[in-house]
């Protein structure tokens, strides 16, 4: 007998263009209240191979708090603290101009794979009519180049350009800048999960 | 240090990569100036990807999962209870897992302000809905059968009818965004979207099979649709990205 091939896998499908009725009824955009002492703002456009906005797609984060401490039950370090109320999960369709925005707390460190720390970072999965498929990438900060440089994940993308676009910017307002070009010139950095 | 303990993390197993659609899918129009055309970058899977959003039962309301009973009165269309099991490709349930899901009515239109069909709007449907998988990974919507609607890929180009899926799974490496499709539909083979999945076998999975045992008799017809994340490594996985 061949093993048991296991079950077949349930093929993904685009968004659509008609999902802000559903996933986007509540305003999930803001991981921490305006007025939090620690609050970040991070804005960004996404944007097509014409370099036109994408108005119809969806970004979400996913995130430590600001300890690096995950509100998840497989975060086992329970020495570090959670914060009440904060999923460290953020969702956010673009505008007309293909905008999204988040409010959040800049991300503690978490462990790699070997227990080296990771530079802080957000996960980001991007949804779209025309993706068939979510597309993930990171954001990281430009105030750690240090642990950017150090960064097992970051340093993995060969390609300088290419690693840098996963950094986000500082923009005059004080916000962090973070675009995301989905294909030709100045593609975003993706990677298969 | 804190941030070191518990670092030893299974990650999930890689999708075989016929199992969904290419980024660039040229008949979809759509994907053309949207797929990245840079080689994706292997992410290994660290406590950021194995980690995840968590919803609990607690953040529903009680009426989340019905969409005939959101307004003042029932919607138009044909009744129809649609269920299934979520596990992952092991067999193993997916509890207490957040799905959502959306549609266009029954006449095929969209509560969005986007959709220009010039099908009617119900007043009693919004076409959304939310639950939370049991300790087994069932779930079960009450809905109407979603319409067939137009759009502009190509000329005559029509949707089977379908229902929008979005899964989070136990981790952000298990979220799954998918569409379910109902068995028999005459607009597949001229479908882009459905097609783009490349294994004959993986896009069966994509269509829902009538299911005469979870009917209720003179009041809903019933659909099964179970899905199918992807598993668990076998073990705690240590490895440096190149």
């Amino acid at each position: 007998m061949t093993p048991d091939p296991g079950l077949g896998l349930t093929p993904s499908q685009t968004v659509g263009p008609f999902f802000h009725f559903a996933l986007t009824k509540e305003d999930w955009s803001r991981l921490v209240p305006l007025d939090h002492p620690q609050a970040i703002w991070i804005e960004g456009t996404v944007r097509d191979g014409a370099d036109d906005p994408v108005p119809d797609a969806m970004v979400e984060v996913w995130q430590a708090n600001a300890a690096g401490r995950y509100a998840h039950p497989e975060d086992r370090r329970e020495d570090l603290p959670l914060d009440k109320g904060f999923t460290g999960f953020g969702r956010c369709p673009t505008d007309a101009e293909g905008r999204y925005e988040f409010v959040t707390v800049k991300p503690g460190p978490v462990p790699d794979p070997n227990g080296e720390p990771q530079a802080p970072h957000i996960d980001v999965a991007v949804f779209a009519r025309g993706l068939l498929r979510q597309l993930v990438t990171r954001i990281y900060f430009p105030d750690e180049e240090e642990a950017n440089a150090a960064d097992p994940i970051l340093t993995s993308i060969g390609d300088r350009d290419l690693r840098r676009t996963l950094v986000a910017r500082g923009s005059p307002e004080g916000h962090l800048h973070f675009d995301i070009k989905l294909q030709g010139e100045n593609q975003t950095a993706f990677f298969e999960v | 240090m804190a941030w070191q303990r518990s670092s030893r993390v299974a990650g999930y197993r890689r999708d075989d990569a016929e199992a969904h659609p290419p980024y660039l899918h040229p008949d979809y129009k759509g994907t053309r100036l949207r797929a990245p055309e840079r080689p994706l970058t292997i992410l290994p899977h660290t406590l950021s990807e194995i980690t995840g959003p968590v919803y609990g039962p607690g953040q529903m309301g009680p009426l989340d999962h019905d969409l005939t009973r959101q307004h003042g009165g029932e919607p138009l269309g044909e009744r129809i209870i649609v269920h299934g099991r979520v596990t992952d490709d092991d067999g193993r349930p997916v509890r207490n897992s957040l799905i959502e899901i959306w549609q266009a009515n029954a006449a095929g239109r969209y509560v969005h302000q986007g959709d220009r069909h010039p099908a009617p709007l119900d007043p009693n449907f919004s076409g959304a809905g939310r639950c939370i998988t049991d300790e087994e990974g069932h779930y079960r919507f009450v809905t109407v059968k979603p319409g067939a609607y137009p759009w502009g890929n190509h000329p005559n180009a029509w949707r089977p009818a379908h229902i929008h899926f979005s899964l989070f799974g136990p981790a952000f490496a298990t979220r799954l965004v998918t569409q379910m499709y109902f068995p028999g539909d005459p607009l597949f083979g001229q479908d882009p979207i459905f097609q783009s999945v490349r294994d004959p076998q993986a896009r069966e999975r994509l269509i829902s099979s009538f299911d005469l045992d979870a009917t209720e008799p003179e009041w809903a017809l019933a659909y099964r649709f179970d899905i199918v994340l992807r598993g668990r490594e076998a073990t705690p996985m240590k490895r440096t990205p190149k």
